[in-house]
């Protein structure tokens, strides 16, 4: 059993993390604020149930995530499920490979970094529906596995694996389209 | 053609479904949940095919960088001091420290 008094020297070396995955949870920052306030409360309350030696990290993006879907998705009035179009794969893949010929000498990372301006990375996930942007949020940013991301929002494994799939996906069609936006890609000209 | 060391037409048309077979567990690949065996395999056919390690550095790349960009945001400077006032105290009212 977890003392309570411990709470706070464990546990909040983790809110920079909670606040980032708040953040693109709940879009805005006023909500995220609360929504991480409400997940440390909620967190030193039940710190008792907490199990010593497992992982803290995952315990409280699992309240976190409970909390959100609970309280802040209902706030915000959004369909509880959305589906997505389907796309093709590779799709980023296909359409930036010829810029990433162009950069000799870089790495494709590189280039990826310097391509791909902050704002638009959030928005793409941002834009996401909430069904497939928590799995993409856990896996993509957090690094949890199948298995936690499935307990976490309580759907089997493979649930995870196509929303995961499908999501990121949806990301890279995002992205692609704020490129050709800023011109900076062109169009593609017959494949 | 989708491998580059492959000369005749039978051998492409193995690779080609090799390249098939491997691109679809790019994502379980690089999510690092493929069991040690599939591993091997995909790493295998990586070691032999340009075209498929193009796309799996890519999406690996493309990982790095979301995870980075999503989560460089600044945190409220007086949140943590907020949240940790909070501790030790009948912060919700029901009469109970806790």
């Amino acid at each position: 059993m977890a003392d309570q008094a411990t709470f706070a020297a464990e546990a909040m070396q983790y809110a920079p993390q909670l606040y980032s995955g708040a953040l693109r949870m709940t879009r805005n920052r006023a909500d995220a604020e609360d929504l991480v306030q409400e997940t440390y409360l909620k967190g030193y309350r039940s710190y008792h149930s907490f199990t010593e030696g497992t992982n803290l990290r995952a315990w409280l993006f699992r309240i976190m995530t409970n909390t959100f879907i609970n309280s802040y998705r209902a706030k915000q009035r959004r369909p509880d499920e959305t589906e997505l179009g389907d796309f093709e794969d590779l799709y980023l893949y296909k359409n930036l490979g010829t810029l990433q010929d162009a950069a000799v000498g870089r790495s494709a990372e590189e280039s990826l970094m310097e391509l791909l301006p902050d704002d638009e990375v959030k928005q793409a996930l941002e834009d996401l529906p909430d069904n497939f942007r928590l799995p993409v949020i856990l896996a993509d940013l957090e690094g949890f596995s199948y298995k936690e991301i499935a307990e976490m929002l309580d759907i089997p494994i493979g649930t995870v694996m196509s929303r995961l799939h499908r999501g990121r996906k949806a990301m890279q069609k995002a992205l692609h389209e704020f490129a050709l936006a800023r011109g900076l890609v062109a169009a593609q000209e017959n494949g | 053609m989708m491998s580059n060391d492959s000369t005749d037409a039978g051998t492409d048309a193995a690779a080609a479904s090799d390249c098939a077979q491997t691109l679809r567990e790019l994502d379980v690949f690089l999510d690092g949940e493929l069991p040690a065996e599939q591993y091997e395999s995909i790493r295998h056919h990586l070691d032999g095919c340009m075209d498929c390690l193009g796309a799996f550095d890519f999406h690996a790349e493309l990982k790095v960088v979301v995870a980075q960009k999503c989560t460089n945001d600044e945190m409220p400077s007086d949140l943590l001091s907020k949240i940790e006032m909070c501790f030790g105290t009948d912060f919700d009212g029901d009469g109970r420290i806790g």
